[in-house]
Formats: C-alpha cells, sequence, structure tokens
C-alpha cells in the first residue's frame, strides 16, 4: 500500500549528467527533506508520480525526496489524520469545496502569493476552482473531461450515430436493449458514479446554473426542476438502460460489461480509457461522444474535476514544496505527465500541449469550444461533503427504487436544511 | 549499620515491608490499569463529552447540548442500523450450536483428524477482510459460485449484496464461517474435560443420543458455552470489517449497524461529525453495557458459588 521512493544518490549520476546542463539553472538551491504523500495509486498515475520526483530530484540533487504513496480510496480518510499529526510537505487533493473542511480548519497553506507569480497566468482557467475566500490553496496538475465513452463496433453493427439529443439517445438505447445488450455499465457500489450520471443529466435538463445554486444549497430538492430531472433519469431506469446489480460493483469492476459488449457505454471521466484500452479495446472499438442536451436552449455545461497539489500548513520545507509546485505546473511537465502514455489527461498549463491522442483531443476541444454553460467540478467536490454523502446515497437509492423519490427528495432536503444552516 | 538499635529496627519496619501483601498486588495491577484508564474509561467519557458537541475534527467543537440525540431519535438510517445490529446479535448466535455439532462431529478418533480438526478452524485463522472479499466474489451476481449454483437448481441469480432485502443476511453468514470455527474449539477443548465416568454411568442407565447429549454432555459443557456466547455477542456488535469490505454499507445504507454508521459520519471520506458519530457511538456502548452488566453479574455469581 505505501511504498518509499528515495531519490538519492542512486539518481545522483544520472542527474549530474543532465543537471550539469541548464536545468539546473536558475532553480534556487535546494536541500533540506521533502516530504511528499500522493494519491496516485493506480498504475499509470503511480508512474507519473515517480518520474516527477525522479526528474525534480535530477534538478536538485541535494535535496531528499521521500515520496510516500497511499491507495486512492484510503487516502480520503487519511488525510485529515496525516494533516493534523503529520504534515507533509506536499499533498495531493482536490479542488473547489472538497479542500474546504482543510482550508476552514488552516491546515493548507495560503499560497495566494505563487500564484501571483508571472508564470502562473498560464494556469488562470483553473484558478477559481483553487480559490477560496480570495485566496488560493493550492495547484491543479491535472483536468479531465466527463462524456459517454462508448463502443463503436457496436454503434457501427447496429447502425446507430452518436445521439445529439436525448430522443436520439433513448432510440440509440432501445436498438441496443433490442439487441440483447445493455445501453451503459455503471458500478455505483462507492456512489460517486450516480453522482455523475446527476450532474449530466441536471446540468442538461435544468443548466449549469441550476445545477451548481443546488449544490451550494440555494435551492429546494423537491422542486419541479429536480423532479423533472429525475422523470428524464427515470425514462432511462424504466428502459433497463443500466445493468443489473450495479449495486454490487465499484466502477473499476463495473468496466468488464463494457469490455465483453455486454453494454455499450459508460458515463465517465477520461481515466476509464487507459484500463480499457488495456483491456484490448482499441480507438476502432472505443469512442466518446459528448453528453447530449436534453432541454433545448439550455447552454452545455460539463463536468472536469481538477486534481490538485497542497502544502500543509505544518509543513517543514516550504521552500522546496513551492518549488515542487511550480515544477508540477511547469508547461513542459504538464505536457509530460498529461500526455496519452502516462496519465492521459488534460495539462492546466495553457502553455502545453494536449497530447495526439483521440479522447484527449476531443476532450480538450469539447471543454474549450462547446461548453458554454460553465464547467463544473464533480457532485462530491461542488457540494459540502455531508451533503454529497447523503446526497449520492439518494441517488443510488433511485436508481434502484425509483418509487422512493418522494422519500429520497424530502430527506435531501432535510439534511440539507442542516448543512447549510 | 551499628547494632545497639537492632530491636527498634525490627519494629519500624518500612511502610513497603508492613503493607507487602497488600500493596503487592496493586503494584502488579499498575501498569494494566494505567492503560485500562487511557485508553478503556477515559475515551468513554471523551465520547460522551463530544457527543454533545458539533465538531468536525479538525476546528474547535461548538456545545450543542442535546441535539444530535435528539437527531438520532428522527433518523432512519440510524433506525436501519438499529435494526441490523439486532439482526446480527441474533443471527450471530447461530454460531453457538453449529459450532457444536461440529465439534461433536470432529470428537472422535479417526485417521486424520487432526487434519479435518485444523480444516475446520482455518476460517477463523484468515483475516476477516479475506473473508469478506472471498464471500463478496462468491456472491457476486454475475460470475459468482453462489449464483452459479442456484441455477443448477433452477433459481437465480440472486444480487445478495446488492439487494437490500439480502444484504444483512448474506453478510451474517461470512460472519457466521469463521465464528463456527472458534465455537468449535471452545467446544472441542470443553469435550476434552467432559467426565468419561459420568458418561459411563449414563450410558449404564440407559441414555443414548440427544438425551445422552442434553442431560450429560450439554451440562459439562457450561462453561464453554458461557465463553462461546460471550465472545459471539461481542463479535456481532464489533461486525464492522466485514462490512466494510462487503458492500461499504450499502446498497443505500441498508447493510449499515451502528458501528459502520458511526465510523461513516464520523471518520469516512465524506464524515466530518464527530458530535453525532460520538453520539451513535454512546448507544452502542449503552447497548454494550447491558451485556456487560451481564456477564459480569453471571460471572460474579460463578464465583460465590464455588
Amino acid at each position: 500500500m505505501r511504498s518509499i521512493f528515495k531519490a538519492t544518490t542512486a539518481s545522483l549520476g544520472l542527474a549530474a549528467v543532465i543537471a550539469s546542463g541548464a536545468l539546473a539553472d536558475g532553480h534556487a538551491k535546494l536541500s533540506g527533506d521533502l516530504k511528499i504523500f500522493s494519491d496516485m495509486s493506480n498504475p499509470a498515475p503511480r508512474a507519473v508520480m515517480e518520474g516527477m520526483v525522479e526528474r525534480f530530484g535530477e534538478m536538485h540533487p541535494d535535496l531528499n525526496i521521500e515520496l510516500t504513496v497511499i491507495d486512492r480510496e484510503a487516502y480520503k480518510t487519511q488525510i485529515r489524520n496525516f494533516l493534523t499529526a503529520n504534515a507533509p510537505d506536499v499533498a495531493n487533493w482536490y479542488a473547489a469545496n472538497r479542500m474546504k473542511p482543510y482550508v476552514d480548519a488552516g491546515l493548507f497553506m495560503d499560497i495566494s502569493d505563487l500564484w501571483a507569480e508571472e508564470d502562473m497566468a498560464a494556469l488562470a482557467s483553473t484558478k477559481g476552482a483553487m480559490t477560496l475566500d480570495g485566496k488560493q490553496w493550492g495547484v491543479p496538475y491535472t483536468y479531465y473531461q466527463w462524456g459517454v465513452y462508448y463502443r463503436k463496433d457496436i454503434y457501427e453493427e447496429l447502425g446507430l450515430q452518436e445521439p445529439s439529443n436525448f430522443a436520439e439517445m433513448k432510440s440509440n438505447c432501445q436498438a441496443i436493449l433490442d439487441s440483447g445488450r445493455k445501453c451503459y455499465t455503471i458500478g455505483t457500489k462507492f456512489l460517486w458514479t450516480a453522482g455523475g450520471w446527476f450532474d449530466y443529466l441536471n446540468m442538461r435538463t435544468n443548466g449549469y446554473d441550476f445545477h451548481s445554486a443546488l449544490l451550494a444549497g440555494e435551492k429546494q430538492w423537491d422542486s419541479p426542476e429536480v423532479r423533472q430531472t429525475f422523470a428524464n433519469w427515470r425514462e432511462l431506469l424504466d428502459m433497463g438502460a443500466f445493468i443489473d446489480n450495479h449495486t454490487s460493483y465499484s466502477w473499476q469492476e463495473s468496466l468488464p460489461f463494457i469490455v465483453s459488449g455486454d453494454a455499450a457505454a459508460i458515463l465517465k471521466g477520461n481515466f476509464a480509457v487507459p484500463p480499457l484500452r488495456e483491456a484490448g479495446l482499441d480507438d476502432s472499438k472505443l469512442d466518446f461522444y459528448q453528453f447530449p442536451t436534453i432541454t433545448d436552449g439550455v447552454a452545455l455545461a460539463e463536468d472536469a474535476p481538477t486534481d490538485t497539489f497542497h502544502i500543509p500548513s505544518g509543513a517543514s520545507n516550504p521552500e522546496a514544496a513551492k518549488e515542487f509546485l511550480r515544477f508540477v505546473v511547469s508547461a513542459d511537465n504538464q505536457t509530460l505527465i498529461n500526455g496519452g502514455d502516462a496519465l492521459g489527461q488534460l495539462p492546466v498549463n495553457a502553455n502545453s500541449s494536449v497530447d495526439d491522442d483521440k479522447f484527449l483531443k476531443e476532450g480538450f476541444e469539447m471543454l474549450s469550444s462547446n461548453s458554454p454553460g460553465g464547467v463544473a467540478q464533480f457532485f462530491d467536490r461542488d457540494a459540502p461533503a455531508e451533503m454529497a454523502k447523503v446526497g449520492m446515497e439518494g441517488l443510488q437509492e433511485f436508481m434502484v427504487k425509483p418509487d422512493n423519490l418522494d422519500k429520497i427528495l424530502a430527506r435531501l432536503d432535510k439534511a440539507a436544511a442542516r448543512i447549510y444552516k | 549499620m551499628t547494632a545497639p538499635a537492632l530491636p527498634q529496627s525490627e519494629i519500624k519496619r518500612s511502610w513497603y515491608k508492613r503493607n507487602e501483601i497488600a500493596v503487592t498486588p496493586w503494584l502488579f495491577l499498575i501498569p494494566g490499569v494505567l492503560f485500562f484508564i487511557v485508553y478503556v474509561i477515559a475515551p468513554i467519557f471523551q465520547s460522551v463529552g463530544i457527543s454533545f458537541t458539533e465538531w468536525d475534527g479538525l476546528g474547535d467543537p461548538v456545545n450543542v447540548g442535546l441535539a444530535n440525540y435528539a437527531e438520532l431519535f428522527d433518523d432512519d438510517a440510524f433506525y436501519t442500523s438499529l435494526r441490523n445490529n439486532l439482526i446480527w446479535l441474533v443471527l450471530y448466535l447461530l454460531a453457538i450450536p453449529a459450532g457444536l455439532l461440529i465439534a461433536l462431529l470432529l470428537n472422535q478418533t479417526v485417521f486424520g483428524i487432526r487434519l479435518y480438526k485444523s480444516l475446520f478452524f482455518f476460517p477463523f485463522v484468515i483475516s476477516q477482510v479475506v473473508v469478506g472479499l472471498v464471500f463478496t466474489w462468491f456472491y457476486d451476481p454475475t460470475f459468482g459460485l453462489f449464483n452459479v449454483a442456484l441455477s443448477w437448481i433452477g433459481l437465480g441469480p440472486v444480487n445478495v449484496l446488492g439487494d437490500e432485502n439480502y444484504v444483512t443476511y448474506g453478510i451474517i453468514a461470512a460472519g457466521l464461517w469463521p465464528q463456527t470455527a472458534y465455537c468449535m474449539i471452545l467446544y472441542l477443548t470443553g469435550l476434552n474435560a467432559v467426565d468419561p465416568e459420568q458418561i459411563e454411568a449414563g450410558r449404564l442407565d440407559g441414555a443414548k443420543g440427544m438425551r445422552m447429549l442434553w442431560h450429560v454432555v450439554i451440562p459439562q459443557l457450561k462453561p464453554a458455552t458461557f465463553i462461546a456466547f460471550v465472545v459471539t455477542i461481542i463479535g456481532a456488535l464489533r461486525s464492522f470489517d466485514l462490512i466494510s469490505i462487503m458492500t461499504n454499507g450499502g446498497p443505500f445504507g441498508e447493510s449499515r449497524v451502528l458501528s459502520f454508521y458511526m465510523f461513516e459520519v464520523a471518520l469516512s471520506e465524506y464524515g466530518f461529525r464527530m458530535g453525532y458519530g460520538a453520539a451513535i457511538a454512546v448507544v452502542l456502548f449503552l447497548i454494550m453495557l447491558c451485556f456487560i452488566v451481564y456477564f459480569l453479574w453471571s460471572m460474579y455469581q460463578e464465583e460465590r458459588g464455588r
């Protein structure tokens, strides 16, 4: 579960060769220890993280970097302990409301001074997501589009087109169902996947502004708008669009259904692409489309969650930590780590180039030119933690027992009344 | 020392010497008592204290009086957890008769019996996490052995862990597997201590089968039964790891028990309500207290009876 990677003398030999060039110039001489806690535990992200530490270590040979990679799910509960008790110098986390508890408790360092630097202008697009109380609390290192990843070969076999509105989405789905497959695979054991469906259905039905107001506690759950969203969802549920027994699966466990062709598509972030490719779906079999319009005239908005690095306020080597953050967001590093053979996601630095990868190009295109409504983080990052939990549980229940909708909405409103007071 | 005052020094022994018999046991107990107070007694009072506050675990607690308890009273999820706790308590006790049955079966001398015994004991040795994982795969609605077996007799598929009606029973079944092994071991040692003369006497009087078991063997197994009862009740109330591994409390919270619900609201990914979690912990503690008092009381009776 945890591995410690030390970029010390082992890499010095190599470092001497590279660092003797221009790379080492212009950087302050850093020494001491740099302790990094990371949640990038899936295979591809882990390799990226270890690669970054290695390259940073080469630039700063006197710095002793200690990297601890913690399982991504376990990290979410451990962060509270290590931030208060045994703070590293750099830690991974997420943007927007998800960092609020730690910002409020003064556990993340205010790094507005870093953001004031000239080079950081290239990160302007994500500045809002990193800002709370008018200050910045971390830097982004990657973000990714959400959308529908589908089996192109199945669509071709059935003569289907990428849908552009809800009616087409449903008629496609019916054709897929008639061929003995399910339309969408999903695994709701850990709840948040259902949040993705709600985000899209609600943003397409009621628009970005309503959606973000709802998650910010300014709108009622039991309202005609939200009921309309659930009514649309229910149409899909009543068709039997989703795989059976999804409550038993994690999202990883739901992937075999699309790989085997038992389900034709999945609504997911771009991080689903590497495992699907690894399972044998090449670009002739896997394709992507933007979630189609539901209500005409509602501007399209997307989920594009941003993953981040922070400096805990208990950091013992903040200078080195800041230098590491500068390195992480630098244009070259952004291009490198977000490439199709690495994270396979989108760089946050405007001066980086997006890798020549089908999905990345499509995603970048979509987010930069076809998302006029706005860009949301994600259900459990836009809503406060407690509300996200209660909400996603309600969404899962709705997917299994749509008849309980009244009860669910009442429960959510009751929870909201307590949480947003 | 010079010795003129020798008889005096005999009278004026040190305080410790004079009280050695009374003090020594306490000296030996000090480390244990100290740890018990720091790690068990003090946290109980701390939890009760926290349960009157609203606290996210990071900032400053705010005193809210009984508000957390008032909310518990009106919380569906709390009642679901409480109900599941009761189901656990009742069904987990099945481990005792099942353990006895297996112990009786294995309490014979045939070739290789030690191997059989260890095989039966095996589930108790492996970690609960592994038990949970194995059963999760076993129950898998698409690929799991359970549904394959059901299809042989024309039933299924049943999504045990994804259906709110079956999920708690499915997890309890997984928990019974190691717990039965534990009870079995307790009874096997108990059976070793059964007095052969009484069996002999019973046989002479014509007792066999169930009558022999009920009137001669089981009364002699009373100490083993008591321990099995204690560990099973405690095991049922501590049922946390299996739930966390197998369902994470789902689907939509239907497999939660109080300990898991407490963890979820206070310590999990989205949990920042230490006060509310502490209130649940206090309720769980009160339930446990009933059993603890009963156990202590019956042990006390036993001691006095001797």
